[in-house]
């Protein structure tokens, strides 16, 4: 009974979004690291932030519902991918030179 | 998968029902296409982040400081709105009326930041009619704010009702859908921060 009466797993995805967004400000504004790397870093760390923010703070894994919310937000995101990489692809990668 | 919960014993007061599961489940499947309605603004704004029209960039107007703060104030209404949720579980009135004030004092905070940035941009004559680019910007952040602000709307009427009701396992589906909700808006939050603001200034 306690343990689900805990602050701690809060406190716990508190500090690691903070870490990773104290790491996204590093990466970006004070590495010298190529761009396409910065990029990729950053990248990684916004998703583990939302991991983070998914099971620590959602507790998406706690209803009996848990198969079809994990399913329903990967679809959601299945379909964000698609849009936002496929655009970008079309539009600056694929445009005709004018 | 009856036997999970069984045997962690304890089950929120929320999915007590199959109604109030359902109904949390479906919460799941709105967030899900806002994701999407989020993901086709991010596209736009990434197709055109370099028309500028000889206007102003990213690197231009935004402040670090500025958006580190609307960041940091976000984050951790997140956190203060998943210890309400906490307490309201602990059945203590106290405890989630603490928390979800500081909640929306932090998001408040969080709103006035960005209503400062966005007048002073257009100020600056940076407004969404210059380019393209600061179309796109103001329809993506914007759309988040206006998340924001119906946030704010939507967890002190809920807060109300549970003052007025005290938590029974209605409010509690209420409750902990608005915490859902607040923390999704993080969520959007956290990949704006990073790939407009840091991606823009770097």
């Amino acid at each position: 009974m306690e343990q689900h009466h805990s602050a701690k797993p809060h406190i716990v995805g508190y500090i690691f979004s903070l870490i990773l967004t104290v790491l996204a400000f590093v990466d970006m504004l004070y590495t010298r690291l190529p761009m396409s790397m910065k990029i990729t870093v950053l990248l990684i760390l916004a998703v583990l932030q939302f991991l983070v923010q998914l099971i620590y703070f959602m507790h998406i894994w706690e209803s009996k519902e848990r198969a079809y919310q994990v399913i329903s937000i990967a679809y959601g995101i299945f379909v964000a991918i698609s849009i936002v990489a496929g655009s970008i692809w079309i539009m600056i990668y694929n445009t005709m030179p004018m | 998968m009856e036997t999970t919960t069984a045997t962690k014993g304890y089950q929120p007061m929320e999915y007590k029902s199959e109604e109030g599961r359902l109904k949390i489940f479906g919460f799941w499947v709105f967030l899900s296409a806002e994701i999407v309605l989020f993901s086709t603004l991010f596209a736009t704004y990434f197709v055109l982040v370099h028309q500028t029209a000889g206007g102003p960039a990213g690197k231009d107007l935004f402040e670090v400081n500025i958006f580190a703060m609307e960041t940091f104030f976000l984050l951790t209404s997140s956190f203060t709105c998943g210890l309400a949720i906490l307490y309201m579980r602990k059945n203590s009135m106290k405890g989630y009326l603490i928390w979800t004030i500081i909640t929306l004092l932090l998001g408040l905070g969080f709103l006035i930041l960005e209503i400062k940035e966005f007048s002073t941009l257009v100020e600056m004559g940076a407004g969404p009619t210059h380019s393209a680019f600061l179309s796109a910007f103001f329809t993506l952040v914007g759309t988040h704010g206006l998340h924001v602000s119906l946030g704010i709307v939507w967890v002190t009427s809920v807060m109300i009702q549970v003052i007025k009701r005290g938590f029974t396992p209605v409010t509690a589906r209420k409750i902990f859908m608005t915490g859902l909700y607040w923390h999704f808006l993080d969520v959007v939050w956290i990949f704006l921060f990073s790939t407009i603001y840091l991606l823009g200034v770097a």
